[in-house]
């Protein structure tokens, strides 16, 4: 919690010495309602595993290389977002706003290259209906790909937001930790979905 | 008390800060009006559910009967059961959760109003978007747990679709009403309010809302990857491809499972409210109650097998999971005997509502056995997809939840409207529903025990099942008489009832410290909570009357003016994008892209306008509270 100090709305509807305030309290529940939902996703993705390859399996169409910058891309993001919130956390508006910039920027690149390589691997012929590989590869990183698409969109809101505002106070430096919580979290999963469908699926 | 025999005006509902009329309705972030649309919404679809089982009833009366075709039957039990799980017991847990618990904690709102609303028009439209489907194509068919491969092309029509989306959009809204319960019961507790002198109906919504949370999202996963299968041609659920159709059931049961808590659990709840007002007495036990419905809630995640035991696991998967099944009857069975110890010895008062929950202890406790039975594996393979486990399911969900949930229509009804419900309509509501259910139910153990199977449209007349499926037809129209009776009773009681005063039954937690109906603000000032029954503790120990903790206020400095409360503004956003989600609902249900995607776009224009939409709030003046007036 970053300041007691709260604007009337919030205080009204909040008593004193919360540990944890609403919107936080309530994200992180959300957050854990999407652990199960990737969960569900990735528990999809290795029970399909090796059923149904075709003619194009992780083995002919990952790119280690290319998929570990994707990763340092991303897990860079991660860290500005932090000195992002850090920035915010000192009442620097303006420094915050430089380090949501370089967030944006990763994330877009992150996204570039993830809309490459999945028309790459379109155009090699691996299309949603393909094989059971194709299909529960394109859902699990398909929709980690949306939530990063989700993330960006809420970034660019934020930075707008942030002309916009005069100052920030409690009720509105939440939004942006809300954001970061967000964002750090994508992070977490594409970890787990680079080491399962990445690194796996060309060991195997 | 001479004003409360005044008509009870609808304005009285009303934030000052709301528009009149039906626009005030539609944009409120009043948990009260909110709990109140949440019952209403789930009357209207219990129509529907009741008549779609009714129709079923008619069907298999006699056998080889020709009333219903084959098709039409899979509809109407599939509808039935999404529609009574879905869009019956859940908003009206929902609405009583809603209107009862901001009450019972000493909050003048939810933690999150808005989000609040949105639960709300997101599950009522998902049942709208699932009704739909009669008249665009045939409703669903393959069942309520819809199973692959016959949720899957060629086995089905476009009814299927309209399960996905449907339960997609109101899956959503269960999660946010999770979400913002658990918040608020973490957050907004008046002062004193410690965790274990919380209501039980707090508890379990608690736990409701945890499993709300965690077990929505296999929902979702499921949905979506059988709105890929259906809709782009994938095979994930596909054998001929090499899917796996039993990951659909995997997926469906690690949601299904603790769904079938979520029904129960508000229960559990409403029952150890009602059995201590009447019984005069504490709840009996009330930290095991509470370890209970931890141990519940916890183990509902590790069962969800049991519903597979045919599927051939082999023995040592059906052997874990029958025995945590088995398990979960312990902590149950606390909670039977802790109501029961809890009436042993009180006071007694068989109002209506005591009479539900009494009979709810008995009907649930046979639902349970029949559960141990089933979960029994070797067993289960002689009773799987049985008439018997119709019975079974009937009995914890109508015997169970809806018993209960008939208990809080009159246990709380005085605190919505400020008027008693008829006693004398109420012990035929009771008896009719009461005999009716039996009469309906119970031969469906013997039904199944005689090989009947589930979800067939008709049977043989030579199978020694004509007798009990016409008894169990007539008992129908008795449980369709006791529906009525109660609804003929909310209907009279709305303008004839008795006035109930603040505290009619003599009550023991803080939603009768308050007037009936409640202000708007809910509490002139914020109660201070001194033990477990907070109310009850002023009744013996004080004056009757709650301790203030802030008169309106004071405490909040310059933020106040005196005499004044404020609460949040209403809002058309959570209605606009519900609406949005719809529209693009309906656009990947009939195949137009541009009108799914321009559905998508306005929900995140919604949801953008939201983020950063400061809520001003209002304003309200208070008027004191001094005890009795309405």
């Amino acid at each position: 919690m970053s300041s007691h100090v709260m604007d009337v709305p919030a205080a009204a509807h909040e008593h004193h010495g919360l540990i944890i305030e609403n919107q936080r309290l309530g994200f992180w529940m959300f957050l854990g309602s999407e652990c199960v939902f990737f969960a569900s996703l990735i528990g999809t993705y290795l029970a399909l595993h090796g059923r149904d390859i075709g003619n194009l399996g992780p083995r002919q169409l990952f790119d280690i290389p290319y998929a570990s910058i994707l990763t340092f891309v991303l897990l860079s993001s991660s860290l500005t977002m932090g000195l992002g919130v850090a920035a915010m956390g000192r009442g620097e508006v303006r420094t915050m706003r430089r380090w949501l910039y370089a967030t944006l920027g990763l994330g877009l690149v992150f996204l570039g290259m993830q809309v490459n390589e999945f028309s790459t691997y379109w155009r090699a012929g691996l299309h949603m209906n393909s094989s059971l590989f194709s299909a529960s590869f394109y859902t699990l990183v398909g929709f980690h790909g949306l939530h990063v698409t989700f993330g960006v969109a809420w970034i660019i809101a934020l930075i707008v937001y942030s002309y916009r505002a005069k100052g920030l106070d409690a009720s509105q430096t939440v939004r942006f930790e809300t954001a970061a919580l967000y964002w750090h979290f994508v992070d977490v999963v594409w970890i787990l979905i680079f080491s399962v469908v990445y690194l796996v699926g060309v060991l195997q | 008390m001479a004003a409360v025999s005044e008509r009870v005006h609808p304005r009285q509902y009303a934030r000052p800060g709301e528009q009149p009329g039906l626009w005030g309705w539609l944009t409120t972030v009043d948990h009260k009006r909110i709990g109140i649309m949440y019952m209403l919404a789930a009357c209207v679809f219990l129509f529907f559910g009741g008549a779609e089982a009714f129709l079923m009833r008619l069907q298999l009366a006699v056998p080889n009967n020709t009333l219903i075709s084959a098709s039409t039957f899979n509809e109407l039990f599939t509808m039935h059961g999404l529609t009574m799980i879905f869009f019956v017991v859940m908003p009206l847990s929902s609405g009583f959760m809603n209107y009862v618990l901001p009450l019972q904690i000493g909050a003048r709102d939810v933690a999150f109003p808005r989000l609040n609303t949105l639960g709300l028009w997101l599950t009522i439209g998902g049942g709208l978007i699932l009704y739909t489907s009669w008249f665009m194509g045939g409703a669903p068919d393959a069942g309520w747990f819809n199973y692959a491969p016959l949720n899957s092309p060629p086995y089905t029509g476009t009814g299927i679709d309209f399960y996905v989306v449907g339960l997609m959009v109101a899956g959503l809204g269960s999660l946010m009403t999770g979400i913002n319960f658990l918040t608020t019961i973490v957050n907004m507790r008046a002062p004193g309010m410690h965790p274990m002198r919380l209501p039980m109906f707090v508890w379990t919504t608690v736990l409701t809302s945890l499993l709300l949370i965690f077990a929505m999202p296999a929902l979702t996963a499921d949905l979506i990857l059988l709105f890929f299968d259906r809709f782009f041609g994938t095979g994930f659920f596909n054998p001929a491809v090499g899917g796996n159709a039993l990951l659909w059931q995997q997926l469906f049961w690690i949601f299904g499972h603790p769904e079938v808590y979520i029904l129960i659990m508000p229960a559990f709840g409403i029952i150890s409210e009602v059995i201590p007002v009447f019984s005069r007495k504490p709840l009996f036990g009330y930290s095991s109650m509470v370890f209970a419905v931890m141990a519940i809630g916890f183990m509902s995640f590790m069962v969800w097998s049991h519903h597979m035991f045919t599927v051939g696991y082999g023995p040592l998967v059906n052997s874990v999971f029958a025995i945590t099944s088995m398990l979960i009857s312990v902590p149950t069975g606390v909670k039977i005997f802790n109501w029961l110890a809890t009436m042993w010895g009180g006071r007694i008062r068989f109002t209506t509502a005591m009479m539900f929950a009494t009979a709810f202890i008995a009907t649930f406790t046979i639902g349970g056995f029949s559960g141990v039975m089933l979960a029994s594996a070797p067993a289960d393979l002689q009773y799987n997809d049985s008439y018997f486990v119709v019975a079974h399911i009937h009995y914890v969900l109508v015997g169970g939840a809806l018993m209960a949930l008939f208990a809080a229509g009159y246990y709380w009804y005085p605190k919505i409207t400020g008027r008693l419900l008829s006693e004398s309509l109420g012990k035929w509501n009771f008896w009719l529903l009461f005999i009716g259910f039996n009469v309906t139910f119970f031969p469906m153990h013997f039904l199944g025990l005689l090989g009947m199977p589930r979800r067939v449209f008709t049977y043989a007349p030579n199978l020694g099942l004509n007798t009990w499926n016409y008894v169990a037809t007539l008992g129908v129209f008795v449980l369709a008489a006791g529906f009525v009776m109660y609804l003929v009773n909310l209907l009279w009681a709305w303008k004839n009832g008795a006035p109930a005063g603040n505290d009619p039954w003599d009550a023991r937690t803080l939603e009768w410290s308050t007037t009936s109906p409640p202000p708007a603000y809910d509490f002139a000032s914020i109660p201070l909570v001194r033990g477990r029954d907070p109310f009850w503790v002023e009744k013996t120990t004080g004056n009757g009357q709650m301790i203030p903790v802030d008169t309106a206020g004071a405490d909040e400095g310059d933020a106040h003016h005196a005499g004044k409360v404020h609460v949040p503004a209403p809002s058309a956003l959570p209605l606009c994008l519900t609406l949005a989600l719809v529209v693009a609902g309906y656009g990947s249900l009939l195949r137009i892209w541009i009108i799914a995607v321009i559905g998508i776009l306005a929900m995140f224009f919604c949801l953008f306008r939201w983020m950063f939409d400061k809520d001003p709030g209002e304003m309200l003046d208070v008027v004191p509270t001094g005890g009795e007036h309405a």
